[in-house]
Order: structure tokens, then sequence, then C-alpha cells
């Protein structure tokens, strides 16, 4: 039985994702007004659509969270040089399963968002990177864009205007660093992607062939075609202030109901999303902790008390249950809602275990090219791996701490922080359980994490 | 190396797509193992002289990219996600249950070259975990007896017709259900 107050999802995005009646062809698209957004686009002056997705608000979903409508206006139009468009779909971040719905389900509406994005930064060229793992996937895309190709969707002449843009699909070949925008550059150029510093390779001045980029997240991209079909203004008005649009929130680990779910920025807590939306945790079990944004992301303690003040000069005083569930919220407390993969933890969880098993996630996709990253995230495997093996010292919490400060700030790019966070929040609301390994060294977890 | 025609052609169009030729080495070798199953030296070569680049400027891509092969997986290659939200699931449980099962450790391929097994990062569909890829198609929630089932038809190759078991792939709409005619 679905309780009076059960927050009710807003769905933009996934409109179609779970209709049997749904399919990934242009036909259907099309039937559900598919494409009408792009005819409005062409008619409009570049800038205006770039406008409107300024008043929009929409802020960037691949993790950063940057206003998407900022990041347009750094692009260097003076240089004369080409500019591009690439849509970040590389989905790496572990916890985070969006765009793969989005891709998989309703490709045309990704297409149309970027080739309304595209005329409207006036993109010579478009990409798509995408995770080799998503086989089917790019065959998806693929298919689709040869359809919309037929139909003149994109490609030479789109809708019979001046107006041409290729759009290529780009498969990726299994590196989370490929992720970082600079990064997913060099993987395009057909080189290793080690990133770049930025400055001076901003991508919007210097991206692909040190030419102009944009380079924008699956989801961004699929709203732009909903902030012209809404208005930038009423766009606005979705969600919060400066949290505006839906979110499409991504819940995995120990909850009876996981999944993709899509909400008003700030229509529900964590609390809501965990017990109301997902059904609350396995029978027997306690909430333990969450990592709210992505692994990368500072993960939060069940029994914390967070205080402080807002933004906007409100004061707050929360439990785990009332952060609100928008970009401000997690931050607020000294997280992130990062990619929006929300992972939930309870008691029966070693948090050393799982301390390791993020350890040999980043050391497994450090690029290497940072000394301080590629020592440190070896090392700190190593040692939570050490500890969960029963050979735990005293000493161990101290030293995994001083490797991941060695990292945070000292790194080309944020993958240094992405490897360091995890460890430092660990460390600093679970010592205790780092200590106690120490002592009770021979202690096996019951599940098994690493 | 040889490689069919229909390959040979695929090579031709997508480099065409990209401004500059480097930019298609990733696709260019995606095409390449996807039929020869790796990419030899003497495949670094012969890309390298296609793209106009150094065979180091592909050697140094195929040892970088988790996905890219020196040496090729089974016919059959099963990819296990081990990270955080699937290991919450118990992905660790079920990896050691397909490796019972098949034979064959995680990390390597079995004598007679049928299964091979590879713990994976994070295959970006966490809320279905743990996530299971049989080549391409990705199968969810195997896990407990589950898993044991699952490793079970995939050790007898009776998987593809086993109704408990669609991949994410194979549950796709794909055509809009037959419009209802009129009169």
């Amino acid at each position: 039985m679905i309780k009076k107050n059960t927050p009710q999802e807003r769905r933009i995005i996934l409109k179609h994702a779970d209709d049997p009646n749904y399919s990934n062809k242009i036909s259907c698209y099309k039937k559900n007004g598919g494409y009408k957004m792009l005819k409005k686009a062409l008619k409009m002056k570049p800038e205006e659509i770039g406008d409107e997705v300024m008043k929009s608000g929409v802020r960037g979903r691949g993790g950063a969270g940057f206003p998407a409508g900022m990041k347009w206006k750094f692009l260097d139009r003076k240089s004369g040089k080409p500019i591009y468009l690439i849509c970040n779909a590389d989905e790496s971040e572990p916890g985070t399963f969006k765009d793969r719905q989005i891709m998989h389900k309703d490709p045309h509406q990704l297409i149309e968002g970027m080739m309304i994005t595209a005329y409207a930064i006036q993109a010579k060229q478009a990409f798509i990177y995408i995770r080799a793992e998503f086989f089917e996937g790019a065959r998806i895309l693929e298919q689709a864009i040869t359809e919309a190709k037929e139909k003149k969707f994109c490609g030479d002449n789109i809708l019979g205007s001046t107006y041409s843009c290729d759009l290529v699909v780009h498969r990726g070949a299994g590196a989370y660093i490929c992720g970082e925008e600079t990064g997913l550059i060099e993987s395009l150029e057909g080189k290793r992607p080690n990133p770049r510093i930025k400055p001076p390779y901003f991508p919007a001045v210097l991206g692909l062939y040190q030419c102009p980029t944009i380079v924008n997240n699956v989801e961004t991209l699929c709203n732009v075609k909903h902030i012209l079909e809404i208005g930038g203004e009423e766009f606005s008005k979705i969600g919060k202030p400066n949290n505006t649009g839906t979110r499409i929130w991504c819940v995995s680990g120990q909850v009876q109901k996981p999944g993709y779910y899509e909400f008003e920025c700030g229509a529900l807590t964590l609390g809501e999303m965990i017990y109301d939306v997902c059904g609350g945790l396995l029978p027997g079990r306690t909430l333990k902790a969450v990592i709210p944004g992505g692994s990368s992301s500072k993960i939060l303690r069940a029994d914390e008390r967070f205080s402080g003040k807002l933004k906007d000069g409100t004061e707050f005083d929360w439990g785990i249950e009332d952060i609100p569930l928008d970009f401000d919220g997690p931050a607020s407390v000294g997280s992130m809602s990062g990619s929006g993969g929300i992972i939930i933890m309870d008691d029966t969880v070693d948090m050393v275990e799982a301390m390791a098993n993020i350890n040999a996630f980043y050391a497994h996709e450090s690029c290497g090219q940072c000394t301080p990253c590629r020592e440190g995230s070896l090392w700190m495997r190593k040692i939570t791996k050490r500890m969960c093996e029963g050979d735990a010292r005293e000493e161990d919490a101290d030293l995994l701490l001083s490797v991941a400060n060695q990292i945070e700030g000292r790194t080309i790019c944020a993958f240094g922080e992405a490897a360091a966070w995890p460890t430092q929040s660990f460390i600093a609301k679970f010592r205790n359980e780092f200590e106690e390994k120490a002592k009770n060294g021979s202690k096996k977890a019951s599940l098994k994490l690493i | 190396m040889e490689i069919t025609q229909d390959t040979l052609t695929k090579i031709d169009e997508v480099i065409l797509r990209y401004p500059e030729k480097r930019s298609a080495a990733l696709m260019v070798i995606h095409l390449i193992q996807d039929e020869i199953g790796s990419i030899s030296d003497e495949s670094c070569t012969w890309i390298a002289e296609k793209l106009e680049l150094q065979p180091i400027n592909i050697k140094e891509l195929i040892t970088f990219y988790p996905m890219l092969r020196e040496t090729p997986w089974a016919d059959k290659h099963i990819r296990v996600c081990r990270t955080l939200p699937c290991a919450l699931r118990g992905s660790y449980a079920t990896c050691k249950v397909l490796e019972e099962k098949l034979g064959v450790k995680e990390g390597h391929v079995r004598e007679d070259g049928e299964f091979s097994i590879e713990f994976m990062e994070c295959l970006a569909d966490c809320g279905e975990g743990p996530v299971v890829m049989v080549g391409e198609e990705t199968y969810e929630n195997i896990e407990g007896k589950k898993a044991v089932t699952f490793a079970d038809l995939l050790a007898t190759g009776k998987l593809d017709n086993a109704r408990d078991f669609t991949s994410y792939e194979n549950s796709l709409v794909r055509e809009p259900p037959s419009r209802k005619t009129k009169g």
C-alpha cells in the first residue's frame, strides 16, 4: 500500500523508459512528439537557445554540477577554429546507471538534445563517447543516427536548413578516466586518456584537436530538449532555485527496491528515498552508511548530525534522513550529489572491506600520469586489502589518511580527489572499525567485499 | 594478419568519420579485436600503417585500456562486476560459483578455451546487481541460488534458451506492438 505522503516521481527524461509500448525506433519517438523541438530550434538564433539554457539554470548531470549555460558561454567563438560537441556517455562512476536507460530505451531523445545543442553552439561535428561495455547501446545509437540521418534530423542540411552537423558514435575501451572530460578528449584523439591540465586546457577554449569543445553528460543534453519545450524561465521553476529541473537518482546496495528514480530536485529527502521510494532496508537490517553521489563522494554515517548554514542563510540541523536530494543538500553536509549514484550500506557491512573494495577500483583506474595518484591509490589498495586479510596494524588508519592527504590537490585532474575522498571520509567516520581490525585481525567479515 | 573483407570495409568507413585519422584508432582496434580476439604486434603495425602512425601509438593503447587484449579471452567470456554496489549484493560469491562451475579462475582462460572469467570494474547497472555479462549480454541480479542455476545453465550451454534468464539487451523493446486496425 502506498502511503499518502510518498513523494511522487516526476519523469521528464525517463518519461517513456519503462513503457512496454515504447520502442527505441524513430517512428515511435516521432509519434510521441519527437524532433519537434529541433524544428523549433532551427528557426531560432543559436544564441537564443543558449539564453534559454542559461535562464533554465540547468546544472551538469555528470558529477560536477556546473551550470551548462555558463559552460557554453565560455566557448571561444572568436578563434575561427571549428567547434565540437561531445556527449559524455562514459557512465563509469560506481553507483550510476541512468545514462544506460536513456541510451538503450530512448536514444532519439539524446540525439535531438545533441542536435539542438550542436546548433546552439554552432558545432561542426558531434560525438557520443560511449563506454565499451555498452555493446548494444552503441549499436542502438548507431542505428538511431542512421534513422535520424534518413529523416534529415542530423548530417547535411538538417531539415533543409543551411546547418550541417555529423554525429558519430565513438566507443571507449573500459577506462574510468575517460569520464574526465580532458581524458575523454585525449582518448577521442586516439591517445592514452591522460587528462590535461587546466589552465590552459579548458575544453571550451582548447578541447578536441585544440579547438573549442563542449563536453556535456547524456542527461544534461536531454534536458536541453525539454528546456526548449518548457521554456528556460518555466524550467527554472521546476525543482528549487540553484537546483533546477529533475534528477535521476540511481539507488543501489542494500535496499528492498534499488533502481532509477526521477524526481524534481529537492522534492524528497534521503530518508524518503530509502524508506518510502525504495521500500526500506532488507529484513532485519539497520542503516549504517550512505554514499550519496557515486563512490568518489564522501560517505555519510547513519547516526551523524549535520548542522550549518545553507547558501541562502537558513540554518539546518539534519540527521542523515533529512538531507534534501538536490545538488546543494549533499554538498552542505560535506559530500556531494555527484552523478546521482546513492549507495546504501546496512549493518552487515564491514567498513574496512567496503573501503578496500573502493580502493581497488581507484587503484585499477588511475591513469598513472601523476605520481601521488598512481602510487597513492596502489598503496591504499594494498593497505586496506592487507587489513582485510588478517594483517592489520595499529597505525594503518593514520597511514591511510596520510596517503590520501598527499594525493588530494596534487594531481592534474579531479581523479586525485575522487580517490582520496573515500579514504578520508571512511577514516573520519569509521576510524574505530579500522582500529578494531588491528585488535581482532583474524575475524572474517560475513559479506566478502574484497 | 588476416581479416575479412567486411571488416576491412568497415575499417575504411570508420576512419572517414573523423577529422583526423588517429582518432579512429580505438574503433579500428575494436573492429579487429571483435574478429580475431586480440591485437598482436603484427596487428599493431598494420593499424599504425593504416592510420599513418607508429606501432607504439597503437601498442600504448592496447596496454592501457582494460578491454583491449594482447591475448584473446575464451569463446564464452564472462564478465562479473566486482565494484561496491554489486559486491554489496554478493558479487564475490557469484564469481566464486562461476569459477567452480565453469572450472576456471577469474582472470584466466579455461584450458580447452571454452570459458574465461574476468572481474570487471563497474558495469553501470548497479541497481540490478550482481551483474554478469556473457559475451555482449548483461544478466541482472545473479545472486545466491540464482547464481548456481545460472552457472549450471552456462556450463552446459543451455543459457540461451533458458526462460528464467533474459538479458537486459533482450528485454529492450525493439518494435512498437502492432497497431490495432479499425473495423
